[in-house]
């Protein structure tokens, strides 16, 4: 067994992730069911190591507005909550789209609204990628969908918001925050120098230089003309993220009649369900999003020429399935199954509900 | 090889803990493992439960609904999960936690006493190290020598002193371990 592989809780493999990545700073607050996020950063004790400050905020509020700041000054900047913490954290998130500060937000989702429950939920998926915030702005997010993703999607997620100065979310939820499993984590890399940070991110606010205007971070325009300047420069930068970064896998596609679509913990179901599936004939595969926003349309819209419906499979009431049912765009039947506050969908409830919406 | 197996019992009886040494275990042996906890209020009483999978192949779901094998200490966690474990499956129970029958016919059960034994040994701290005794006994899905390294790698460094403990408390718990009852063919 080589040294590098460890078995470890999702949440502790953001946390060592974030430390080998050579994250500058997180910010947070603890809540259920991702505190071992801060406990793991807390006992590894970065700031002795590589300096990566660590820091238990007076809330969620505080925590976010600090990731600001550290973004400002082109620092890797990162906060984590779960979903009640999450919605405190909306406003911060849409200064920064405004702002375009590029960060890391992790929501490791639990049953709502509300206070709702502390076991594992996707009900967050609406306020993830169609706003949660004000404003026309966009979330990059990735969805991970084992433990050897929470790692990795912490430096692909530190890469795509600095590529395209956006705040980017890791959407999980508390199957894969506190499940464990076995890990490969990231390499080390250093973290930046202040001359690296001036060399690769010129708009950071790092103290004003002789040969150059002051930087300003704000998302503040009250020139409405400008505004919409704005607005359009950022709705470009979208439609780039859209034709180039979108990701997903592909399981058991080629010969599937069927397609069930599942993003995270809910798409592991439905690997087992596949397994079921095909034992008694049906022969079903798997599109899981890797990142819903942007979402895979594209390929959704190529297999809905080939299948004979979809299920989408999500932890809540039905909230992929609109973007799947816009993609497929009425070719083929699309059906919804879930389980709401905090159920977990079992691999034998998913096939019932594929039979009975979808099997001809 | 794919072994699904739920462990379940009061908060506090070492059950996550169990679970965890298990995982490692496996993982010694180059398999596939995965470990997922109820991690709700019942971790502060009632039944606390954890799903281990180990298996040759990449695992699929982390939270299944059928279980090769059951490990219920105590009565709310045999009447959560005796319906479901697959039949020709097993289930193994503590005799100081459960007091009514298991009704399923078509499973193997079986009883290691492991309260009673952990009482003799003066050390009910090892309670859940005998309860693994008995499961690596009817099922050894990995080797005793990988399970010591599981625990070497799980117990933080200042606990090594208690690995010769823990070692005893597996081996009497498979030599105690009493088949109950054999599956009816189905």
């Amino acid at each position: 067994m080589s040294e590098e592989i460890a078995l470890m809780k999702g949440n502790e493999a953001i946390a060592y992730a974030a430390i080998r990545y050579g994250v500058d700073g997180y910010f947070g607050y603890p809540i259920t069911p991702q505190s071992e996020i801060i406990e793991t950063l807390m006992e590894a004790a970065p700031w002795k190591t590589t300096g990566m400050v660590v820091l238990q905020a007076e809330s969620e509020v505080a925590a976010i507005n600090m990731v600001y700041g550290g973004a400002a000054c082109g620092k890797y900047a990162m906060t984590s909550s779960s979903s009640p913490g999450i919605s405190l954290k909306q406003e911060g998130i849409s200064y920064m789209a405004g702002a375009e500060l590029p960060a890391l937000i992790v929501n490791v989702q639990r049953g709502g609204p509300g206070l709702g429950t502390i076991q594992p939920s996707q009900a967050d998926y609406f306020q993830t990628v169609k706003g949660g915030g004000h404003g026309d702005y966009k979330l990059i997010t990735l969805a991970p969908s084992s433990v050897q993703e929470m790692a990795d999607f912490v430096g692909l997620a530190f890469d795509l918001a600095f590529k395209y100065r956006n705040p980017a979310m890791i959407l999980t939820d508390g199957v894969i925050g506190q499940m464990m499993e076995k890990v490969k984590l990231p390499a080390w890399r250093r973290r930046r120098t202040e001359e690296e940070i001036r060399e690769q991110c010129p708009w950071a606010t790092l103290g004003k230089t002789a040969d150059r205007k002051p930087n300003i971070i704000t998302s503040l325009e009250l020139d409405s003309a400008a505004m919409e300047k704005n607005n359009e420069r950022f709705q470009a930068k979208y439609r780039v993220v859209e034709a180039t970064e979108v990701r997903y896998e592909e399981v058991k596609c080629d010969d599937a009649d069927y397609l069930l679509v599942a993003f995270g913990s809910a798409a592991r179901i439905c690997l087992k369900t596949i397994d079921l599936a095909r034992k008694e004939g049906i022969r079903v595969g798997l599109v899981r999003p890797i990142t819903l926003w942007p979402f895979p349309s594209e390929v959704l819209q190529a297999h809905s020429g080939r299948v004979k419906g979809m299920l989408t499979v999500e932890l809540n009431a039905g909230q992929m399935v609109e973007d799947v049912r816009l993609a497929v765009n009425g070719q083929i039947p699309v059906a919804h199954y879930g389980r709401l506050g905090g159920i977990v969908p079992t691999p034998e409830g998913v096939l019932a509900a594929l039979k009975e919406k979808i099997v001809q | 090889m794919l072994q699904e197996i739920v462990i379940s019992g009061f908060g506090g009886q070492g059950v996550l803990s169990m679970g965890k040494i298990l995982a490692y275990s496996g993982m010694m042996e180059e398999k596939e493992v995965s470990w997922f906890p109820a991690y709700g209020p019942e971790q502060r009483g009632g039944t606390a439960n954890v799903t281990v999978i180990i298996s040759d192949e990449p695992i699929s779901s982390p939270v299944v609904n059928q279980f090769d094998v059951a490990i219920v200490l105590n009565q709310p966690s045999l009447e959560k999960f005796e319906a479901r474990v697959k039949p020709g499956g097993a289930l193994i129970y503590d005799g100081y936690g459960i007091h009514k029958k298991v009704e399923r016919k078509d499973i193997n059960v079986y009883r290691v006493n492991a309260m009673d034994e952990s009482i003799k040994m003066d050390n009910t701290r090892v309670f859940n190290m005998i309860v693994l005794g008995g499961l690596l006994k009817i099922s050894p899905m990995v080797e005793l020598e990988n399970v010591m390294k599981g625990l070497r790698e799980s117990l933080p460094e200042r606990h090594h002193k208690l690995l010769p403990m823990n070692q005893e408390a597996i081996l009497r718990g498979m030599e105690i371990v009493q088949q109950e009852q054999q599956a009816e063919q189905v």
